[in-house]
């Protein structure tokens, strides 16, 4: 027996959700006195396979298949389902990625598994009951969910757990699964991918700006100061309807949900479907003119001024305080 | 060409979220229910593809008869008919094999979600109907056009997009950016009651998971202003207080 996590790969690399997930596999491989393998499919050097023993994975399962380049998550699901066989694995661990959205559920109906996506906490094994807890209502609220089936997927959420170092020496093995070609139909054609912002869903700083920033010739301070703490951006639904900004940085009920360590708002209202998407966030700051603004209500940190005004002194002490 | 289009009968987006029985249940008390904002995404994509007579919009939802408001909504936006499973959607394992079961006679030449429903939040069912079918699923897709044999897909990824080409059948969960929602108009709304929806008896599989308890996020403590005058201080609170930065 052992618990499985699915390490995925980025040209080749692993970013820190999957140190986090891995992290996460080993807990409960901990908690339930079994081993952890990862397994990972795509072209990953040795040397990048190893830094998963960092976290605590014993045995890698290397899938290192040129058909199996790019992301296709029939295909992936396959072979992940494939490796919980072969290892005895009835948890299957990953991380809920966009990428991971696509794929839990696949794996989940191959093994006639439960699966919990967005699990925000470790299981809790309760007399002989697995539990765990996930957001749901749109960060309203949570669902404590049991998984009742003896196989079990659980996707993670970023930033929900965190990187914990648990070195061992990872055994690295070719493993060569029997793929399909029906598995293969979805193709790959064209991948776009900004390598030099911070990715939404994975930062742990976000800067965010709303209506009151009043055209998209303003979004210079909003950039510079994402820029000095290393923050991702978003915004609020009206700025990317109105095309101010690209609609991938949308957070909110009917954007992206995000839970970031600190969440730094800018002129927005505060209106129940943005907070859906951000209130799970750990530290939040809210700059608005208006003392009314909803946002306050749900803020740690706030500023009430305007946001002309306000943004370029945080930029002046936040030099400063890297100076 | 013939397109199934998932729907969920979720909360309004400004639902104050409760819940009863020992915080067991959604408390449905007073609560209005609307279509999934992504599912109208979806809906309005496909209504668009088979605009002109190239084909047929069918819906499909897995509820109690309470939910038959909200398939006629989707009637009246466009859709030519629908199903309901009759059901309580227990969980996303039930409801995706459900469509499956429905989709395996209708020959469907794709089959759309939303992205995700509002309430519990899976993003899950695309993938398990794929999974159920064993076709291609594509999951939290951004654009979708089809030729009539090749659909052309962008997904999102962190940080980018990904163009993904699909020859025959296959599933996608559809997200902002594939189609404006359409309004229903007047017209639209009066032919609705006259479309047909079917009701159709579940199939039995196993349960895989349960909700045991629903609990609602701990209220944060008040909020601590700084004056606008002394903004600089945040970044020493942020620094030493707060530990983020
Ligand atoms: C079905 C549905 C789904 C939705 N989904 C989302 C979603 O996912 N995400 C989302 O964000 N919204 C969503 N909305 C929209 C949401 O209801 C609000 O309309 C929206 O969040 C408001 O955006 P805003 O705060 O930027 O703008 P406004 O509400 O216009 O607020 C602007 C704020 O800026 C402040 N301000 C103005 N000037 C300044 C200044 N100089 N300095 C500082 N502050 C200033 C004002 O006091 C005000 O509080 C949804 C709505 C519906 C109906
Ligand atoms: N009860 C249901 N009946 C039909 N389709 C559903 C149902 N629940 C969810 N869906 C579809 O699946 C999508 C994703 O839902 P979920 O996996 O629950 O987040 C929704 O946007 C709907 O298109």
């Amino acid at each position: 027996m052992s618990v499985l996590v699915y390490v995925e790969q980025v040209d080749g690399k692993f970013k820190k959700s999957v140190f986090e997930a891995v992290s996460y596999a080993k807990a409960i491989a901990d908690k339930t006195g079994t081993s952890l393998t990862a397994v990972s499919i795509g072209n990953v050097a040795d040397n990048e396979l190893q830094e998963l023993g960092k976290y605590g994975a014993a045995k890698v399962l290397n899938v290192a298949s040129a058909e199996l380049k790019n992301f296709v998550n029939q295909a992936y699901a396959a072979v992940i389902a494939e490796a919980a066989q072969k290892e005895g694995a009835e948890i299957i661990v990953l991380s809920n990625s966009f990428s991971g959205k696509g794929l839990a559920p696949r794996v989940a109906v191959k093994l006639k598994a439960g699966l919990v996506d967005g699990a925000i906490e470790l299981p809790q094994l309760d007399g002989g009951k697995f539990l765990v807890k996930k957001g749901a209502f749109s960060g309203k609220a949570f669902a404590v969910t049991e998984l009742i089936s003896a196989n079990k997927v659980i996707a993670l959420n970023p930033n929900a757990f965190g990187v914990k170092e648990s070195p061992v020496t990872a055994a690295i093995e070719a493993f060569s699964p029997a793929v399909q070609a029906t598995d293969l139909t979805a193709i790959v054609k064209e991948i776009v991918r900004a390598t030099d912002k911070v990715s939404l869903p994975d930062a742990e700083l976000v800067v965010s700006a709303g209506r009151g920033l009043k055209g998209p010739e303003n979004w210079g301070m909003i950039e510079e100061l994402a820029g000095l703490l290393g923050a991702a951006t978003a915004c609020s639904k009206p700025v990317s309807d109105a095309d101010w900004r690209p609609h991938s940085e949308h957070v909110g009920q009917t954007g992206i949900a995000i839970s970031p360590n600190l969440y730094i708002a800018i002129g927005i209202s505060g209106a129940i479907q943005h907070l859906a998407g951000v209130s799970s966030s750990k530290v939040i700051v809210v700059i608005n003119k208006d003392p009314e603004a909803p946002f306050f209500k749900v803020a740690d940190y706030g500023i009430v001024g305007d946001a002309f005004e306000v943004v370029p002194k945080l930029i002046e002490a936040l030099k400063a305080h890297q100076a | 060409m013939k397109i199934l289009v998932c729907i969920s009968n979720v909360p309004d987006t400004t639902t104050k979220i409760t819940f009863t029985n020992d915080n067991t249940q959604f408390n449905t008390a007073g609560v209005t229910f609307i279509v999934n904002p992504y599912d109208e995404i979806a809906l309005s994509r496909a209504i668009e593809l088979c605009a002109g007579g190239k084909g047929t919009v069918t819906v499909i939802n897995v509820g109690e008869s309470a939910t038959e408001p909200t398939i006629r909504k989707t009637l009246a936006i466009g859709a030519d008919d629908a199903v309901r499973i009759d059901a309580a959607p227990r969980d996303a394992y039930f409801t995706a094999f459900q469509i499956a079961e429905y989709a395996k006679e209708g020959n469907f030449d794709m089959i759309l979600t939303g992205r995700e429903s509002i309430d519990y939040n899976g993003a899950q069912i695309a993938a398990m109907v794929g999974g159920f079918l064993d076709i291609p699923s594509i999951s939290i897709i951004k654009k979708l056009d089809y030729d009539g044999t090749t659909a052309t897909l962008e997904r999102e990824i962190e940080g980018g997009k990904e163009v993904v080409t699909v020859t025959g059948k296959f599933v996608a969960s559809c997200a902002e950016g594939v189609a404006l929602p359409i309004i229903p108009t007047m017209r639209g709304i009066m032919s609705a009651r006259s479309k047909p929806l079917a009701v159709v008896a579940a199939q039995p599989i196993e349960e895989v998971i349960k909700v045991v308890q629903f609990e609602t996020p701990p209220t944060r403590g008040t909020v601590k202003l700084i004056p606008a005058e002394e903004a600089a201080n945040l970044i020493s609170l942020l620094h030493t207080e707060a530990k983020v930065i």
